[in-house]
């Protein structure tokens, strides 16, 4: 739908490569078709500088009202289908009207944009930040080219990071008490805590511990919700006894999270629940949800 | 957990199952192995191991199917020790294996990475123990758990930081290796009581009988504890052993605190258990009432009692930590604690200790009887005993000393002893009579004080008389037999030097045996007798010495009292046995110069022979007893002889059957000629004579009878007996045998032999081989010449 939408043939290669591209980050973007590409990847206040490249095809011209070039931070809702957000918009334009005959390319730069938010890709929405090359035409339609790149932020560690603890319990039926040792992880932390066992009167089976995450979208009457679990982590296999304690060392590196965001640009906001799942001989379920927050720590560097 | 329905058919298609899909996911691993890829490596290991989350297996099952990915962990365990292979730092492999969602798989691959990590020392071998150990804590299924851990305690075996291992040193102690594995035990051991919780009660029986198959799994956690190098007595008394008895007792559980306290006894040194003796044992106090506490002490028991014989210089360290003591003092307390205990159960106890007592302390004889004692008062408790199995530990309790000090000598001087056995039944206690008359004959103990002998027969009392007068039950004669012949050589083994105590023993044994009755008196009335005689010869023998009135021990007296006691015998009845006896006094009396005494049971011998003993046969043998002994008899007056002699010869004539009647006769002829060298000897040839001639008389009568009843003569045997006789007396110089009687009782007897061929019969019988026999001597003497030769001489063939 973004793509080419021209009945005819495109008269020209519309190409656009980084000024650092070779030296830059490429992270793997999942694209609407299910395919995986690498892409660049930028942090909040990073120059994007490149060059946009239009090559006419052999023996053609390309006439043009005009090329620019625009960065565009978007947030889309699968709901609201085909309407954009764009909460960042800047324009460079590259050339006046004008006839092209031969391979041309103009040099861009944007200096240090402000990107507030991470690329997202989720169930209902998605925000994704986009350089897009017009080619202005009159009645034959215009030329556009899309760049997708990543934006990822990061978060120093925060100073108050207290540990979730809490006791649950049923009364007659299960008393536990479950600590874990921070309320905010970043992204390839390690959850470490312990789950202690007061009472028991429920023959278990096993005992998992979830990440789900909480999408909502939307606003008002309009908000939807969509949770999903990223993760099961079985805990405990079997019944404990009373004055139990059963270790929890979760690494989250193996996950695809993000961070948590909250009411981004008032359209969505992501959210992240240790949910503690007990699940006794008859099935039922026995679970106490604890939001968590994730943060993307400066020293990750590694590649997801 | 839950088990679904079905049986063993059920189970083995589960299992079939679970090693297929074993072998399936490792023929991934394998290819993934091959290739190297970390990744798929793991991912089909993790699937292997998802196999071991099944619930369905019993637990030998279960079992078997633990070995099988067993055996695939070792290949992996090798992959992973190669860095090369996979390319990764070992600390991310460990941190990369627990990404596994699900928990059993990820411990075992946990546990196994552990181990290379371990080996590849790039972290304290303690920290990744401790780690390994704790992490495990979320396999709470008590099955899956047990094996984990099992596993975990296989892995890490070798690689504990125990003194002299390569993993030992800077921070990694002797302790860490100990806590590790305390730690490991205390959990497995929680798991494993477990086990009987899960379920309904209806399964009851099969769940003991599957935790008792995993029991080794969780004892193999002691046996680890007992082989780390470097675990001194300090550590195993402040930490190892007080650790372990805390999980046994608070585990509350009968069949664990039954198997580990066996463990504990097996699996450390005895030094150890010496030294911690008060510790062991109040554990043992705190067991469950059902808790098989006998067993537990016992071994223990029997573990001290070997450590303390096999080495004489440890003896000093039962004594500084009053090993006995102490354990006399928990076998009490158990045994009043546990009231439901089976009387078998304490006396098993009280054998043990017994034991204990005599092995490492045999010079402490009231430690013994101590024991003993204890035994009494339990055995008051209750009721009659009746269980044999009980029984049978009493006897073990009464046979222990005995066998100890080979001597009855010393349990004669246990207190206790008589009253322990006052507890058995009559088999038993009879029994247990014949063991210490066995043990006596064994050692050829000599008892010689006549108190002992008191209590000696005080304890066989049993075999001495009926008890509670339930005289009807019936009794196997043989053993009977057996049992009072133990008696006659019991007496017969009394002794003593000094007279005056064996009489006492003699009366003492006496009064015992006269309560025995009329089937046992004639096996213990002889020895009796042989035996107060052998003190009359003894008597004899230093005559002389005898002073004063109130000496007991004369010969006299003795007598008295032999009469007395044979007397018993006739009224038995046993008048054969009696009158032996009574002959036997006499001789003996007769030795001691004591004429009238001699007469008074010749009396008896005669009174016998003529009132009670009716059967021929008996009497033809009582005839010959008398006349030997009377022949030997030297003491007697003319005049009593006389009347004793008379009345002998008068006997033999009145018997039935006339060759008896004959052989009779012709043994009385030697009452008259008594050749010995005493010059005042009996000489009487004429009445010698006489008695051979009557003797002829009574076999030709015998003769004729047999001529007229059956048509031959008959044997000449009584003639060729008679014709011995004559030559004897001939030989001897009796001058009423002439030459001529015996020429003419050779000729009868010629002619009997013709006469008996004339009429056909050719048939030779035996007394012609032995007349034949006969003039061969006289033959040969004729040639030899000399005094003997001359008088031959004068017979004619």
């Amino acid at each position: 739908m973004n793509y080419l939408l021209g009945a005819f043939k495109p008269a020209c290669n519309v190409s656009i490569t980084f000024s650092d591209g070779k030296n830059r980050k490429q992270v793997p973007m999942k694209k609407e078709n299910g395919q995986t590409a690498l892409v660049p990847l930028f942090q909040s206040q990073e120059t994007l500088s490149g060059k946009v490249c239009i090559e006419p095809y052999q023996g053609k011209k390309v006439e043009h009202n005009g090329v620019k070039v625009e960065l565009l931070g978007q947030i889309e809702m699968y709901f609201d289908r085909g309407n954009f957000y764009d909460f960042t918009s800047l324009v460079r334009e590259l050339d006046v009207p004008g006839d092209i005959y031969e391979r041309k390319t103009y040099p861009f730069e944007f200096p240090t944009v402000e990107m507030p938010y991470d690329t997202y890709n989720g169930v209902n929405v998605r925000l994704r930040y986009v350089l897009k090359v017009t080619v202005t035409r009159g009645y034959s339609g215009s030329i556009v080219e899309y760049q997708e790149f990543m934006v990822r932020n990061y978060a120093p560690p925060p100073p108050i990071n207290n540990s979730i603890k809490m006791e649950v319990g049923i009364e007659d039926c299960l008393h536990i008490e479950f600590e874990y040792n921070k309320s905010k992880y970043h992204l390839k932390d390690v959850i470490l805590g312990k789950i202690y066992f007061l009472l028991v009167r429920i023959k278990m089976k096993n005992m998992d511990l979830e990440i789900r995450r909480r999408e909502s979208t939307g606003a008002g009457a309009n908000t939807h919700v969509e949770t999903e679990t990223l993760a099961k982590f079985e805990l405990m296999d079997g019944t404990p006894v009373r004055g139990e304690s059963i270790p929890v060392r979760l690494f989250l590196a193996p996950y695809d999270l993000t961070p948590t965001h909250r009411n981004i640009n008032n359209k969505f906001s992501v959210k992240y629940y240790l949910n503690l799942v007990l699940v006794d001989e008859e099935d039922r379920r026995y679970f106490k949800q604890q939001e968590i927050t994730l943060y993307r720590l400066k020293a990750d560097t590694s590649s997801v | 957990m839950r088990r679904l329905g079905g049986g063993v058919e059920d189970e083995e298609k589960w299992l079939a199952e679970g090693i297929a899909g074993i072998q399936h996911n490792a023929f991934f691993m394998h290819r993934a192995l091959d290739a190297n890829n970390l990744r798929e490596v793991l991912k089909y290991s993790a699937l292997m191991l998802s196999e071991l989350r099944t619930s369905k297996l019993s637990p030998q099952r279960y079992y078997d199917l633990y070995m099988r990915a067993f055996d695939q962990l070792r290949q992996l365990e090798i992959f992973f020790k190669d860095e090369s292979r996979h390319g990764l730092p070992v600390v991310d492999l460990y941190e990369l294996v627990q990404h596994a969602g699900n928990i059993l798989p990820r411990m075992y691959l946990l546990c196994t990475v552990g181990s290379v990590y371990i080996k590849s020392k790039q972290a304290p071998s303690k920290d990744v123990l401790k780690d390994l150990v704790e992490m495990c804590r979320g396999v709470q299924h008590p099955i899956r758990g047990l094996f984990l851990r099992s596993y975990l305690a296989q892995v890490s075996r070798d690689k504990l930081p125990e003194i002299g291992s390569d993993y030992e040193g800077d921070a990694n102690t002797v302790m860490d290796a100990v806590e590790f594995v305390l730690q490991n035990f205390t959990e497995m051991n929680k798991l494993w009581v477990r086990i009987q919780h899960q379920g309904p009660g209806t399964v009851r029986e099969r769940q003991e009988k599957e935790r008792n198959e995993l029991r080794d799994l969780v004892g193999k956690n002691l046996h680890v504890l007992g082989q780390i190098e470097g675990v001194d007595l300090d550590m195993y008394k402040e930490t190892v052993l007080p650790r372990i008895l805390e999980q046994v007792v608070n585990g509350k559980d009968e069949l664990a605190q039954y198997y580990l306290m066996e463990c504990i006894i097996q699996v450390f040194p005895d030094e150890y258990h010496l030294q911690t003796l008060e510790t062991l044992l109040a554990a043992c106090t705190q067991l469950m009432p059902t808790v098989d506490t006998k067993i537990v002490l016992t071994q223990l028991m029997d573990r001290l009692s070997n450590y303390a014989a096999s080495s004489p210089d440890v003896l000093h360290e039962f004594l500084q930590v009053e090993a006995f003591a102490k354990l006399n003092n928990a076998i009490g307390k158990v045994i009043d604690t546990q009231l439901e205990m089976p009387i078998v159960g304490a006396m098993t106890l009280f054998v043990s200790l017994l034991t204990f007592a005599l092995r490492v302390h045999p010079d402490r004889l009231d430690y013994v009887d101590q024991v003993l004692g204890a035994c009494v008062v339990k055995l008051s408790s209750v009721p009659k005993l009746e269980d044999a199995r009980a029984m049978k530990q009493v006897v073990a309790l009464l046979s222990a000393p005995l066998e100890k000090y080979n001597d009855i000598v010393t349990a004669l001087t246990l207190s206790n002893y008589p009253r322990v056995m006052d507890h058995l039944d009559d088999g038993t206690n009879k029994v247990m009579a014949m063991l210490i008359i066995q043990s006596i004959m064994k050692n050829n103990s000599c008892i010689s004080t006549a108190d002992k002998v008191e209590v000696l027969f005080e304890l066989i009392k049993g075999l001495i008389k009926d008890l509670d007068g339930n005289a009807t039950e019936e009794l196997d004669e043989e053993d009977f037999q057996e049992e009072q012949n133990s008696v006659a050589r019991l007496i017969n083994m009394l002794d003593n030097e000094e007279p005056e105590e064996m009489i006492k023993i003699i009366y003492v044994v006496r009064k015992h045996i006269m309560t025995g009755g009329t089937r046992r008196l004639p096996f213990t009335i002889p020895p009796l007798v042989f035996s107060a005689l052998r003190l009359v010869r003894q008597l004899e023998s230093q005559s002389g010495d005898i002073t004063g009135e109130d000496v007991q021990a004369t010969p006299r007296r003795i007598f008295q009292i032999l009469n007395q006691t044979i007397e018993v015998l006739s009224s038995v009845p046993r008048p054969e046995l009696a009158l032996r006896l009574y002959l036997q006094c006499a001789e003996a009396a007769s030795d001691c110069d004591l004429e009238p005494v001699a007469y008074e049971f010749f009396t008896q011998a005669f009174i016998l022979y003529e009132e009670e003993i009716a059967d021929s046969k008996a009497q033809v043998t009582a005839i010959h007893l008398i006349v030997g002994t009377l022949q030997r008899i030297n003491v007697f007056g003319v005049e009593n002889r006389d009347t004793l002699t008379h009345k002998a010869t008068g006997y033999s004539a009145r018997l039935l059957k006339k060759p008896d009647q004959c052989r009779a006769v012709y043994a009385c002829s030697h009452l008259f000629w008594v050749d010995d060298d005493d010059l005042d000897g009996i000489k009487d040839g004429e009445r010698a004579l006489l008695c051979l001639r009557r003797a002829l008389r009574i076999a030709n009568a015998a003769q004729q009878m047999a001529n007229a009843t059956r048509g031959s003569s008959g044997p000449v045997t009584l003639f060729v007996e008679i014709l011995n006789k004559y030559i004897y007396f001939y030989e001897k110089g009796n001058p009423h045998i002439t030459p001529s009687d015996i020429q003419s009782l050779i000729e009868l007897i010629n002619t009997e032999m013709q006469s008996d061929n004339n009429n056909g019969n050719t048939r030779r019988t035996h007394s012609d081989p032995f007349f034949t026999s006969t003039l061969r001597y006289i033959r040969f003497q004729k040639q030899k010449g000399g005094l003997i030769g001359d008088k031959y001489d004068l017979i004619k063939l």
